[in-house]
């Protein structure tokens, strides 16, 4: 077998030998290093997958040569190849800036802890995103879970530590309640393998399990995934966390529990009867709404920056939710748009505010007035991503929007259509608290002396609001392979 | 559900009220350390779900041979391993998290830690 063969299982496995090396080499620069090098392989062969995929369709690996219905099997297709490639990016800028940032956040002693720890969440993420197996998904689920509560609770402030301990009740039983689902569909079908459930699935006659596994799975990854109103771990979860780990998680872990849900529905109960006459459309139709409007407001209110973006965060996935209701080829491209579109979003906000944060001591609307003045570059970058966040033509956001849009118009629903806007219009109030405090306060006298960021903070952060706004333009590589994966996902050939 | 359909399925009830007091628990317990034992609970409660539909009455273990036709499935309980150590892995990080949080706040209440957090004013006030 030739090298190119083997890039589904070195995606995994490269990050996950970073980790222990790094804790056995028990040094800062050592350890940054080789999770450095892991996390940069790992996007390197992400590429190289995504090309093999567009080139040749679906990649299937056998992990030790055991045919897939029983061995393990890694799959990779038109959107795990994207979801990976995201992933794996955003690791891999994110990972400079941790260097730069994390000095002042955590004891120079445990910094290689840090870093085996931002390894093993990068493979965990990775592994959920490219294996074809229920159960190993949830123990990549875990792996990465756990190793987020961690980095988490690394953050300077205390009130990370309850955070993190309410992640991980919340994470936990939403595991477990995946689990439960999984061993229910397990049982039903005698099958692990995700495409092969699918297909057993479709004759089954009797329904109560399978009813029973959906309604685990869905309220499981939910969880995971904050849909409202399972989102109550997530703001103060990024509000307190490492600021590069908060721009980590935002841009990725909840992605990739969308990418799970979307495998969920699609691939396994696509097909089947049960899953057709569930009103699960209008469950997610409600749900989306719901957290579109009611976080956006709630973000409106908030005096911390960060808490402020995470509750926007919680209605973008409304948005991405909404695109799964839609239940229709436009409606899951946007749903994967936006996907790759809000992480980029969201990841280059939280480096920046990472940046402000470490200038100006903290990013509470007080604290940030001015910030305008002493950091125009950086504040800059903070307002192009806010537009993105509202949907203005030119940046990423927009795409997405105007692809949910599209879908909203192709099922005749013009009432959508103006609830869209309306929601946007509810995120160009939260983020004009921010411009009023940047642009038309003074600083605080103490701040005056506050610099520009280092170029260790600034080059990784404007490497994603670059991203941003190229999403925005080109849309070949996202809308492009978005179409691909929502065509595969609902058995579409275009 | 007739009375011996309920019987013949008897471990599947010890699973739900399990996982159900589990849980109950998680949400009705404001200490940090109970929560705990309720969220293991429940984890345990998942490991009877995939052990009990692998065993059958007179099954051997799974080898390949003319005297034994009637064989338990071995791999829910490879799988079980499996969440055995991520439940430890996360038992132990929810009980270092409580052993920090108790440096911290020198409390093991959420009512209490959310008291130090919000103030006594903003505790008291009816939601």
């Amino acid at each position: 077998m030739s090298f190119a063969e083997h890039l589904p299982v070195l995606q995994v496995v490269v990050p996950l030998v970073s980790a222990p090396l790094a804790v056995l080499f028990r040094d800062r620069l050592a350890a940054f290093l080789l999770v450095l090098a892991g996390s940069w392989a790992a996007f390197a062969i992400s590429i190289l997958l995504w090309l093999q995929v567009r080139e040749s369709g679906i990649i299937s690996y056998a992990i030790g040569s055991w045919p897939a219905p029983w061995g393990i099997e890694y799959r990779v297709d038109a959107l795990s190849s994207l979801v990976l490639m995201l992933v794996s990016g955003v690791g891999a800028v994110v990972l400079p800036y941790c260097r730069s940032s994390i000095v002042r956040e955590i004891r120079p002693d445990t910094h290689y802890l840090f870093y085996a720890m931002f390894a093993l969440c990068l493979t965990g993420l990775l592994g959920i995103t490219i294996t074809g197996d229920a159960f190993n998904l949830f123990v990549f689920l875990e792996i990465s879970s756990l190793s987020s509560y961690v980095l988490i609770a690394l953050g300077k402030d205390r009130r990370a530590l309850v955070a993190s301990y309410q992640y991980l009740i919340m994470g936990t039983i939403g595991a477990t309640f995946i689990v439960i689902g999984v061993g229910l569909l397990y049982v039903k079908t005698g099958t692990l393998n995700l495409a092969d459930m699918g297909v057993r699935l479709q004759d089954m006659t009797s329904h109560r399990p399978v009813l029973a596994a959906l309604a685990f799975l869905t309220v499981g990854i939910s969880l995971k995934l904050a849909l409202f109103p399972l989102h109550q771990w997530l703001p103060n979860a990024y509000a307190y966390a490492p600021s590069a780990v908060s721009a980590f998680l935002a841009a990725t872990a909840t992605k990739v529990s969308v990418y799970a849900l979307l495998r969920f529905y699609f691939s396994v109960f696509g097909e089947t009867a049960i899953f057709k006459q569930l009103p699960m459309e209008d469950l997610m139709l409600v749900l989306a709404l719901a957290g579109m409007f009611v976080a956006s407001t709630v973000a409106i209110f908030q005096n911390n920056l960060k808490r402020l973006f995470a509750y926007s965060s919680v209605a973008q996935i409304g948005y991405i939710a909404l695109g799964i209701s839609f239940d229709s080829v436009t409606g899951l491209t946007a749903t994967i748009v936006h996907l790759v579109n809000h992480a980029v979003t969201k990841g280059s906000l939280f480096l920046l505010l990472g940046a402000v944060m470490a200038s100006m001591g903290g990013v509470t609307l007080a604290r940030v007035q001015g910030v305008g003045r002493v950091m125009p570059v950086t504040t800059f970058g903070i307002v192009l991503c806010g537009l993105s966040l509202i949907g203005v033509p030119g940046t990423a956001g927009f795409v997405s929007k105007w692809y949910l849009i599209l879908a909203a118009l192709e099922k005749g629903q013009w009432w959508l259509v103006f609830l869209i806007v309306l929601s946007s219009l509810l995120a160009v109030v939260y983020v004009w608290r921010f411009v009023e405090a940047a642009y038309f306060r003074a600083p605080r006298a103490d701040l005056l002396q506050a610099r520009e960021a280092s170029l260790g903070l600034a080059i990784p952060a404007w490497i994603l609001v670059g991203a941003t706004i190229w999403f925005g333009v080109d849309t070949s590589v996202t809308v492009g392979s978005a179409a691909a994966a929502a065509n595969m996902l609902l058995g579409v050939t275009p | 559900m007739s009375f011996s359909s309920f019987f013949s399925h008897y471990d599947y009830w010890v699973m739900l009220f399990l996982a159900m007091a589990g849980l109950y628990v998680v949400i009705a317990r404001g200490n940090l350390i109970k929560k705990l034992v309720g969220l293991a609970t429940l984890q345990t409660s998942v490991y009877l779900l995939y052990l009990v539909p692998g065993k059958l009455v007179g099954g051997t273990a799974p080898i390949v041979h003319t005297a034994f036709t009637l064989y338990s499935n071995p791999l829910p309980h490879v799988l079980i391993l499996t969440a055995i150590v991520v439940g430890v892995a996360t038992l132990a990080l929810g009980l270092a998290l409580a052993v920090r949080i108790r440096e911290e706040y020198g409390t093991i209440e959420e009512d209490e830690i959310l008291h130090i957090e919000l103030g006594p004013a903003k505790n008291e006030s009816p939601k």
